[in-house]
């Protein structure tokens, strides 16, 4: 006996074909594959055929059953695709419409340029040392070589507040803590703010420093150099250069004013150079003998380099801000340039 | 310090270009500021004579014939000067001259005539009579019958000249003088240097009554007097003036100029006393006694007391000692006989003196940075020498030297040349190092690696194998310095450490709650006490002064941070601006006994300021616990009160039980008192916050505690109750967090107020979350312990629960 299925499943074509949503397609299958449904009563017509083509008519019915469900399979995942496409399309929205947002904040142009020159400084195996603001004559003058007498207190307007206390007029304090309670190899940035009582244009009563001390045996002027090379690459640009230019400073002997070649212009002459091709950016020098031994460090032994760097500088020179009162006035507009 | 260039090449050969002499300064450590030619912008002017002059009828013009010799013998020129005269030489600006005041001749018409030229008085070559006798006549400057026709007026008038502005530093005493910067020039060009004559002869004369007592020899170490007499009241030659002029002197009369020309020379100051004006012909220098007082040279009272130095005569003080003489000494044209004085006076003291009576001469300028005991008697000789040559006065054999013990001998010490080379960290060969150290005048023997160095007397700064090192650097080329990278140090560890990351992470954190970063200055004024209402006796008063404010506005160490910040935020709302949130960390400075008697405590201090239509208390509350949330802390608030806030919205901060800090809002009368427009006023609203970052910091986790979740079952229930308005929402989580050990979390998430709750009544809802490390939270635990805080909540506050 042949056994046919072609109007069963060519009418279960046309149902599947109409079915437009999910809840017409449910009706689909409790039509053909429910309890109830078409491919069921196949089954179900087992009962009437002989015995000997059971075997036969259950393998068909089976193929028929399979094949009813593949059909029924694709068409829901086509229709699934389908709504979930529709649902996409129904909450679809203008992504370009603004949204109302609280403005990040920002750190201050003087911080950043601070933090900048510590990384630099940290990969060179510098640590981080904050001294107090307020010092005594001691450490940020007599033990760092600047005597009672000196002229080089002049260089520094200080704030007394009494014979003995002050504000400290420089981070090299800093040095003088750090050697107090650290034995070589010692490298460390002292960076903070000092006070000098000048005010005009280009002084602020208050502004940064940081200060950088290296102590350990055979240091030498030629080390402070090739350190400085490293740090104006790091901070300004690969093509940096330093030179240095004789001073004076009662803690390093000898002394040097350390020129960076002009980033603007490349060391050809221009106008933030005025037309030098280098621009002073620090002071420093090998650490006078003096200094080392008024902390109780054998300067036979070990000998050091250090240097001060003016952070309100570094931050005018890299952004270009021509009055350091800037700085200090805290207006909005000008801090909320200086994201980083 | 300024220096003329022909001035330093009498004692030095300088075959270099100006340019060149610049930046051999510079290299060798004399900062060259500033470089001025004398004849800068004068071009085209010749000596001229007039060969004819006549009136140009219907004008107040004369027609002059001008000879200029290789300049053209015929050049036509209109003057309106009435001061000319056929013969007469002038200085003739011709077609194409340029003046000092900006002034360029043209062919230049005027009635039927055009002049070809013009003729110029002294005023517009920028001269003084001192620089040229004439120039200051009103009209054309006549010139010396002996001027050259045809020569450069800048030839002739000396122009072709410059001045360098050289900037000294501390160390260099001894270049503050022309002489001091030849040396260098010397050493550097490798020339020799040519000493000034210091020579001169006694007369036989002495004067048996002058006395000279120094009584303070502490600062006082060495003094020279000299008496001179049959002094010339005169004018000084015309070179002496042009040099004094040059380097920003006045030209006063002979003796005094020499005074200062001896100065700049040599860089010793000098002084002459007018003998007849010393009372007893004495010379006493000693301190002042408290209240003495003093009229100086430039007719200003002084009022003394024991710091100042005098130089006094037997009765009375005649003049600040290296400041500022007395106006009762000065030399006058009535001057017969004067004493000089060449001294050293201590520099501490000098600079004491001009400090404290804000006197600033060049005297007090040298003293300051110290003079050496060379310059005393080189100085003597100098003006002794000038005054014989000049034939100002007779030089008598009466000298004075008081003197300390001051040594004469030259100092010798021994620097190894390999220590010199361990500094510098390149190997600068020893024939280097001593021809450096010859030229610059050192004794040099070489030995074994050795040198032993005999060290001018000037150079008092020399002591040690560094000195030397800079020394031989400095001649030797700091481009010489090869660039190393530490070669031989050791390594360390760098970097930030954990607290100072910490500090920068929460400043990070607070930029994304929209704060911006500030800074302001540490010092501040002591009206900011009653502005910000801060109560007589209370800590805020209790701040440290400064001893030398620079302003009464900065005049004391800050001891709170709020003026500060709502002075930003005040300057910023002034602007226009409005939706300001800042943040400043920064140390105020609190004094552990006043006046002070040691270091004070620097407390870093985050100040928290807003301002703005969406800001209130609760905005910044919320800064504040996403910044506890941050860092994994718990802040806890309470009721408080601040001076300058708001008596009832101002909250103090705990963490761990400790209080931390305090926010709320700035009081309406300090708005008031802000310079914001009158209409801004009244919307105006500032939060402040003010946290004790070094409490706060210690309450930091210092690493990550990992903790596994919990196995055992929690469970949470919602209670709503009503209570009197007055009862703090903090009160009644604090009561049920500690109602039982199961409870693990309180959150509030419903308050309202409502007539319908009853009079001054509110109603609260809470989660309450309960968790135990060691067993499941059943349900009849959860009912027991519910249970329990109803109760407690009924008891404590009378609340009543809402179903």
């Amino acid at each position: 006996m042949m056994f046919n299925a072609d109007e069963l499943k060519k009418a279960f074509m046309d149902d599947i074909q109409a079915a437009k949503s999910e809840i017409q397609l449910s009706e689909v299958w409790k039509k053909y594959l429910g309890k109830t449904g078409s491919v069921q009563g196949l089954m179900n017509g087992i009962k009437q055929v002989a015995k000997e083509e059971k075997k036969a008519y259950g393998q068909f019915v089976n193929e028929v059953k399979t094949w009813v469900q593949e059909k029924y399979d694709e068409k829901k995942a086509q229709i699934e695709a389908f709504e979930l496409q529709q649902k996409y399309e129904k909450e679809t929205i203008d992504v370009t419409v603004p949204v109302k947002i609280r403005p990040m904040g920002n750190l201050h142009p003087l911080t950043t340029v601070k933090y900048e020159m510590i990384n630099v400084f940290s990969g060179m195996g510098f640590e981080i040392f904050e001294g107090p603001e307020i010092e005594d004559d001691d450490h940020n003058f007599t033990r760092l070589n600047v005597l009672k007498d000196h002229p080089s207190r002049d260089m520094q307007d200080t704030f007394w507040l009494t014979e003995d206390l002050l504000l400290r007029t420089h981070t090299s304090p800093g040095q003088i803590r750090v050697m107090d309670s650290q034995k070589p190899p010692i490298k460390v940035l002292v960076p903070g703010k000092v006070f000098r009582s000048d005010s005009d244009a280009t002084h602020s009563p208050m502004f940064s420093q940081m200060e950088g001390l290296v102590v350990d045996k055979h240091i030498t002027l030629c080390d402070l150099q090739g350190m400085l090379d490293e740090f104006v690459k790091g901070l300004f640009s690969d093509a940096a250069k330093t030179r240095l230019r004789p001073s004076y400073f009662p803690f390093t002997e000898p002394s040097v004013e350390v020129d960076v070649s002009c980033f603007k212009c490349g060391g050809c002459g221009c106008s933030l150079c005025k037309g030098t091709g280098w621009i002073e950016v620090l002071g420093g020098g090998v650490v006078n003998k003096k200094v080392l031994e008024n902390c109780g460090i054998d300067s036979e032994e070990y000998s050091g380099l250090a240097f001060g760097i003016g952070i309100e500088r570094i931050a005018m020179l890299k952004y270009g801000i021509n009055h350091m009162g800037k700085l200090f006035e805290n207006d909005i507009e000008f801090l909320k340039q200086f994201k980083a | 310090m300024k220096v003329l260039l022909s001035w330093l090449k009498e004692y030095v050969d300088i075959d270099v270009t100006p340019k060149e002499l610049e930046e051999k300064l510079f290299s060798a450590g004399l900062e060259v500021e500033e470089v001025v030619y004398l004849g800068d912008n004068i071009e085209k002017i010749y000596v001229g004579q007039v060969t004819s002059i006549e009136k140009y009828e219907g004008t107040h013009l004369y027609i002059c014939h001008i000879d200029c010799g290789e300049k053209g013998h015929d050049h036509l020129i209109l003057t309106g000067a009435d001061n000319v005269f056929q013969g007469a030489k002038v200085p003739a600006c011709l077609v194409g001259a340029k003046l000092p005041n900006g002034m360029e001749i043209t062919p230049r018409k005027m009635k039927d005539m055009t002049s070809y030229g013009m003729l110029c008085s002294g005023e517009e070559l920028g001269l003084n009579k001192d620089w040229y006798p004439g120039a200051d006549v009103n009209g054309i400057m006549i010139l010396d019958d002996d001027a050259p026709v045809g020569e450069d007026i800048k030839t002739y008038l000396e122009l072709e000249d410059y001045v360098f502005d050289i900037s000294i530093t501390a160390n260099r005493p001894d270049c503050q003088s022309v002489l001091g910067i030849a040396r260098e020039v010397a050493a550097f060009l490798g020339k020799e240097i040519k000493n000034p004559d210091m020579s001169y002869t006694c007369e036989d004369r002495v004067n048996e009554d002058i006395s000279v007592t120094v009584v303070d020899q502490d600062v006082c170490p060495r003094y020279l007097g000299h008496y001179v007499y049959d002094v010339q009241y005169k004018e000084s030659p015309l070179w002496m003036k042009r040099r004094l002029i040059a380097v920003g002197h006045n030209a006063i009369n002979a003796m005094v100029d020499i005074t200062n020309y001896v100065l700049v020379e040599i860089g010793q100051p000098m002084h002459a006393f007018d003998l007849s004006t010393l009372e007893g012909s004495s010379i006493v220098v000693r301190r002042a006694t408290e209240g003495e007082e003093l009229i100086t040279l430039d007719e200003k009272k002084r009022v003394l007391d024991s710091s100042n130095l005098l130089i006094c005569d037997k009765v009375k003080a005649v003049g600040l000692a290296g400041v500022m003489g007395g106006l009762n000494s000065e030399i006058t044209e009535n001057t017969k006989e004067v004493l000089f004085e060449s001294a050293k006076f201590m520099k501490d003291s000098v600079r004491k003196t001009a400090r404290r009576l804000g006197l600033h001469s060049d005297a007090a300028a040298r003293y300051e940075k110290g003079i050496d005991e060379y310059s005393v008697e080189c100085g003597m000789a100098r003006a002794l020498n000038l005054t014989q040559t000049l034939g100002v006065a007779k030089i008598s054999s009466s000298h004075f030297d008081v003197s300390a013990g001051a040594s004469t001998e030259r100092r010798v010490i021994q620097v190894e040349t390999a220590k010199v080379n361990y500094v510098l960290g390149i190997e600068v060969p020893e024939e280097e190092m001593v021809r450096i150290l010859k030229n610059l005048a050192f004794g040099v023997e070489l030995k074994d690696g050795v040198l032993t160095l005999t060290v001018p007397r000037y150079r008092e700064d020399i002591e040690s194998d560094q000195d030397i090192a800079e020394e031989v650097i400095r001649e030797y080329g700091y481009d010489k310095v090869v660039p190393t990278f530490l070669g031989e140090a050791l390594v360390t560890n760098g970097g930030l450490n954990g607290e100072q990351s910490k500090e920068l992470s929460v400043k990070n954190f607070l930029c994304t709650q929209g704060y911006f970063e500030i800074q302001t200055i540490a010092m501040t004024a002591k009206g900011e006490f009653d502005q910000f209402m801060i109560p007589e006796d209370a800590k805020e008063r209790k701040a440290v002064e400064i001893l030398n404010p620079i302003t009464e506005n900065l005049s004391i160490m800050r001891t709170f941070m709020a003026p500060a910040m709502v002075k930003a935020l005040e300057n910023n709302i002034k602007n226009g601006q409005s939706d300001l949130r800042f943040f400043e960390l920064a140390n105020i400075y609190i004094p552990k006994a006043l006046p002070l008697t040691e270091v004070p405590d620097e407390i870093k201090t985050l100040c928290l300021g807003a301002s703005g239509a969406e800001e209130d208390f609760f905005t910044m509350k919320e800064t504040l616990e996403n910044l506890a949330a941050y860092n994994d802390l718990t802040f806890k608030y309470q009721k408080g009160n601040v001076p300058y806030l708001h008596p009832g919205r101002t909250a103090e901060v705990y963490c761990d039980g400790e209080q931390i800090g305090v926010f709320g809002q700035l009081r309406y009368d300090i708005i008031d008192s802000l310079a914001i427009a009158k209409d801004k006023k009244a919307d105006t609203r500032i939060f402040i916050a003010e946290l004790n970052y070094d409490v706060l910091k210690t309450k930091f986790k210092e690493k990550i505690n990992y903790v596994p979740e919990s196995p055992y079952a929690k469970t949470s229930r919602d209670i709503s109750l009503v209570v009197d308005k007055k009862v703090e929402c903090g009160q009644i989580i604090e009561t049920i967090e500690h109602a039982d050990e199961l409870v693990s979390k309180v959150q509030l998430f419903d308050i309202f107020e409502s007539e319908k709750l009853g009079f001054a009544k509110k109603s609260m809802a809470f989660n309450i979350e309960l968790a135990s490390g060691e067993k499941d939270v059943t349900d009849e635990m959860t009912d027991e312990v519910i249970g329990k805080i109803v109760n407690l909540l009924s008891d404590v506050y009378g609340a009543q629960m809402r179903s």
